[in-house]
């Protein structure tokens, strides 16, 4: 059986984050370079494949897919029963598994994504980071993580005791924002988030999607 | 077995969803007004049930339930074999369903909630609506739009050739859009777009919630 092509960038987040979760469920794939520098994702070879020129995108025998999350839920549901298990085990604990990766898609990503943008990818294309925009973020992102500190005081992973996608989902913005962007006290300050961060960002899957390891 | 409580507002887009869905899986159930022009969604009783302070949240038995995109799906599983199928026929189908409803939470919706926010929320509340953001976001959406087109113009829905959760999540925002933001022409100057939302938009349950 042909492997998974993934169509991606090391850099990218939500390539990382596909990458993360076939390493999670022990699964091979090809790795296809989509050159970001050369605009190869606006090119119409990629457009076809992904009409929204994002990356990643994959592609499992006649099936193309796009949307990190979607890949990500896509490749849990497959491969269940083999690797780590990333949707919960009860009906219950797959909704709530389901509420906090919506959790992230919804409330965590916008201010995480712009605060990366305006410190790193701004000045990356010669512009000047928008300080004001990135304080008005971090001040959002910190109304988030405090309910995530909450949450987290009463449960060791986000949907529950187990590890879920819910987790996984945060792994390429966080680790940004805490190694190149300087906002790790965002993490160190709040007890339950920092251990939470720790055992996650831990985890070998994770460091051979930003390989850290191979 | 007691019904499943909703808690949320008639007005409320995200609430709307949940109902037409629960009408879609012939769920009986039971709505819970939080009202949120006097605040009742920031006060601690609604909090204890969703921190983030926003509607809907669902109570099901033990479970208790927020984010509309996660509630839907949770409905669409539990009574998967009743009601209209939400998730397509096969484990290639569904992930087309995941998605386009990704897309519908990450590009559709930014753009069009602010849309609807600038012109019908914000002015609700004593402001004025921003025209150059209104016009930037029109911008994006067409963009957007104009995706939907070519897919629309293969595919009778978004996912496939059948109603999913991805064409559910896009009633409510464009409801608005065209019904109280006088951005109809955004919908009916594309021909699969449009065609696409006069079906989706007269299925009985979701013409339900205006009666």
């Amino acid at each position: 059986m042909a492997k998974i092509k993934v169509y991606g960038h090391p850099i990218s987040t939500a390539t990382r984050l596909v990458l993360c979760c076939l390493h999670e469920k022990k699964v091979e794939y090809d790795f296809v370079l989509v050159e970001l520098s050369a605009g190869a994702h606006k090119q119409p070879q990629y457009l076809a494949l992904n009409p929204f020129g994002v990356l990643p995108t994959i592609q499992d025998g006649d099936l193309t897919l796009f949307e990190s999350r979607a890949i990500a839920k896509y490749l849990a549901k497959k491969y269940e029963g083999q690797g780590t298990e990333l949707l919960g085990n009860s009906l219950s604990e797959q909704a709530l598994v389901e509420q906090w990766s919506q959790v992230e898609g919804q409330s965590f990503n916008s201010p995480a994504s712009t605060i990366l943008f305006q410190i790193l990818f701004v000045p990356m294309s010669g512009g000047s980071t928008d300080e004001a925009a990135v304080e008005m973020n971090v001040e959002k992102l910190k109304k988030v993580l405090d309910i995530y500190e909450e949450r987290l005081s009463k449960s060791k992973y986000l949907a529950g005791d187990f590890f879920s996608l819910a987790d996984l989902q945060h792994l390429p913005y966080l680790d940004y924002l805490v190694t190149d962007c300087g906002k790790g006290d965002l993490i160190s300050s709040r007890k339950h988030v920092k251990a939470w961060w720790e055992d996650i960002s831990s985890r070998p899957a994770w460091k051979k999607a930003t390989g850290k390891t191979p | 077995m007691a019904a499943i409580k909703v808690h949320g507002y008639h007005a409320s887009m995200a609430t709307v969803m949940v109902l037409c869905c629960l009408n879609e899986k012939e769920v009986e159930y039971e709505l819970v007004l939080v009202d949120l022009p006097t605040g009742a969604h920031k006060k601690p009783e609604y909090l204890a049930l969703n921190p983030f302070g926003v509607v809907p949240t669902i109570q099901d038995g033990d479970l208790t339930l927020y984010e509309s995109r996660a509630i839907i799906r949770y409905l669409a599983k539990k009574f998967q074999g009743q009601g209209t199928n939400f998730l397509g026929s096969t484990l290639s189908e569904e992930a087309l369903v995941y998605q386009w409803c990704e897309v519908e939470g990450q590009s559709f919706n930014p753009p069009a909630f602010s849309i609807v926010s600038q012109i019908v929320f914000v002015p609700m509340r004593g402001g004025s609506t921003d025209e150059a953001a209104v016009e930037m976001n029109v911008e994006k959406l067409e963009k957007v739009l104009d995706i939907y087109e070519e897919r629309l113009s293969k595919s009778k829905y978004l996912a496939g050739d059948f109603f999913s959760l991805a064409d559910l999540q896009h009633l409510p925002c464009t409801h608005y859009l065209v019904n109280a933001c006088g951005k109809g022409d955004l919908i009916s100057s594309r021909k699969h777009v449009n065609a696409w939302w006069e079906d989706i938009s007269s299925r009985p349950t979701w013409k339900i919630n205006f009666t």
